[in-house]
């Protein structure tokens, strides 16, 4: 594993926050456009590929399973 | 619409050849037959000729298309070029270019140099028009006795056999037939020899339609590849400007994927577009054409005896001059190769490298053609929004600018290859064994300034040790070409690039193909070494 998943802030709820305020009063459009410039901005500054693509898996794995919990509760 | 091909002779005539009076038991044999006379085909021929093999060369055509086809011919082009003794005259008629810039909207987001230093023969890139190159090609296959070049000869029907292939060809005054011990089929994208041997042809259609026109006018911008992203002549989609010989423009635009084909492509409805893009309407058209393209490639670039290079094996999306690029690319790879095999130098094994080096070379430039194209037109609008993103970082980061994808211009594959031997030594830079060989300059004995390249061509473009001499020249195979490089009677790297560009110490050695890619280095060059990569290269071991 290149990626890390051990909690790296000092203050989780400090970074948490701050990428909530950054979304406070947007539409869902300007949110959207938010989160791409922000994920492209991380991604260059991480700087490595094993880690973004380990970073992708994980984060759709997280997706997948969310939407299926989603469909299940629905059912 | 007539194309300035003034300068360049274009239309030849067919003429009866006496193998068409032969049939049955009498048909010619012929060791290597090529269909189709576009760069790829002429460029194979020549390079095959001046190894000493006949070719005959066939063409269903009598003349050179016009139009608007391949106009950006890469430093390796040239460079191969150069050996088949048309480089020059291709330099001089085209447009030198190396600079790219790329707009988003009013606004220079960035430019480029891909060719930043100095010290090489010849350019990143010329721009010329496709006829021009083909007409200089065929004038030097004119020139060379062993190049039986057949216009209105059209394949018609094929039959492998095990020890070749039997050929039905049609002709104004008939059909006839002849053997091939190897045919290579250069005929373009819509190949009827991929259909004869029934392989399919795989992969990718992009939807958006793109409007290609050609204007000529006299213009005052620079000799660059300009690439816009919305721009305000053209809102939300993108455009290409590159300059051509005669006062002749490219203009490349986005058209947006439900556009009428047919109404686009009218000079009236195209005119007010490109008036807005120049600020003027002084131009005359040239050529106007709408197209789709598509990235796919042959599973195989070999069938028995029938090998497939250039359009017929693999196509790409134009952004990235990796056409006709990669097809002189396959050509240049494939032609001393044949001549091997031909002189049962080497087993017939050795042309599976071709499809190795050459197949995975397509990959690549499917590859990077696809992610400028998707780039240009995203899919979803998610891949948009990313685009957005990306555009609007690049005014002021550096990380964004580069990330911007307007065309990623052809550059020479790096082959993975088992004819390459591995490093055994400390390298730190140079050329890895199945790179091709950097150029740089260089002074003779008696002061005239060179280049590696062109003393390679000397070497005769065999098998050749590009040696930087310590005082002991290496124990070198017979047969095998050298260039020293320092020492005594060595030649002189008065400016240090060539040690530079080879990572080169006292006694570094790189072993070249004939096509001018490293096949192994040393540090030191011992025989048993040299002997059995050079066995590895020539596919014997």
């Amino acid at each position: 594993m290149a990626l890390s998943t051990r909690s790296n802030f000092a203050k989780p709820d400090d970074a948490f926050r701050a990428i909530v305020e950054a979304h406070r009063g947007l539409t869902e459009a300007q949110s959207a456009d938010l989160d791409a410039a922000l994920v492209l901005v991380l991604a260059n500054h991480i700087g490595d590929l094993d880690v973004l693509r380990e970073a992708i898996a994980l984060a759709k794995r997280r997706m997948l399973d969310t939407s299926q919990q989603q469909q299940q509760q629905q059912q | 619409m007539a194309a300035s091909t003034a300068q360049a002779k274009t239309q030849f005539g067919y003429r009866r050849h006496p193998d068409q009076d032969r049939s049955g038991a009498n048909v010619a044999e012929h060791p290597v037959v090529v269909v189709g006379a576009g760069p790829v085909g002429l460029s194979l021929a020549i390079d095959l000729a001046q190894r000493g093999q006949r070719v005959v060369l066939l063409d269903d055509a009598d003349r050179i298309g016009e139009g608007s086809r391949a106009i950006c011919f890469s430093k390796r082009s040239l460079e191969f070029w150069d050996r088949l003794g048309v480089g020059d005259r291709m330099v001089e008629k085209g447009v030198v270019w190396s600079v790219g810039k790329i707009f988003h909207g009013a606004a220079q987001l960035y430019q480029f140099n891909l060719l930043p230093e100095e010290g090489h023969k010849r350019p990143a890139f010329i721009n010329l028009q496709q006829f021009y190159a083909e007409a200089y090609l065929v004038d030097r296959v004119e020139q060379l006795p062993d190049i039986d070049l057949r216009w209105r000869n059209k394949v018609i029907a094929l039959e492998s056999r095990n020890d070749g292939v039997a050929l039905t060809i049609a002709t104004p005054e008939g059909s006839y037939q002849v053997h091939a011990s190897f045919v290579v089929a250069c005929d373009g994208a819509r190949s009827s020899l991929r259909q004869m041997v029934g392989a399919d042809f795989a992969g990718q259609v992009f939807e958006d339609q793109f409007l290609i026109a050609d204007v000529k006018m006299t213009a005052a911008f620079p000799t660059e590849r300009w690439f816009w992203f919305d721009p305000p002549f053209h809102a939300g989609r993108s455009a290409l400007l590159h300059r051509q010989p005669d006062d002749i423009w490219r203009i490349d635009l986005q058209l947006n994927p439900d556009a009428d084909p047919v109404a686009e492509k009218q000079p009236e409805n195209v005119r007010p577009r490109i008036a807005r893009m120049l600020g003027h309407d002084k131009f005359e058209f040239e050529w106007i054409s709408l197209y789709k393209f598509q990235c796919r490639r042959m599973a195989r670039f070999i069938h028995g005896r029938v090998v497939f290079a250039g359009d017929s094996a693999h196509q790409v999306s134009p952004f990235g001059a990796r056409g006709a690029n990669s097809g002189l690319e396959d050509a240049e790879n494939l032609a001393w190769k044949l001549d091997r095999v031909l002189r049962r130098l080497s087993p017939e094994g050795l042309l599976e490298s071709y499809h190795i080096e050459r197949s995975a070379a397509a990959d690549e430039n499917i590859r990077e053609s696809t992610r400028s194209t998707d780039f240009m037109a995203p899919v979803t609008k998610q891949e948009a929004r990313l685009r957005q993103a990306v555009l609007s970082l690049a005014e002021d980061t550096e990380f964004g600018k580069r990330m911007v994808n307007g065309g990623r211009l052809s550059v020479p594959s790096v082959y993975d290859t088992p004819l390459s031997s591995e490093d055994r030594d400390d390298w730190r830079g140079g050329p890895r064994p199945g790179a091709s060989m950097p150029d740089a300059p260089v002074t003779e004995q008696g002061g005239g300034s060179t280049y590696l390249t062109d003393v390679f061509i000397r070497q005769g473009t065999r098998f050749t040790l590009l040696e930087f001499g310590n005082g002991v020249a290496a124990d070198i195979p017979d047969g095998v070409g050298t260039i020293r490089v320092g020492g005594e009677g060595g030649l002189v790297d008065a400016q240090g690039l060539a040690g530079k560009r080879y990572d080169a110490e006292p006694g570094t050695a790189y072993l070249l193909r004939p096509d001018g890619y490293v096949a192994a280095r040393f540090r030191n060059a011992a025989r048993p070494a040299l002997d059995a990569a050079l066995a590895r290269a020539a596919g014997v071991s």
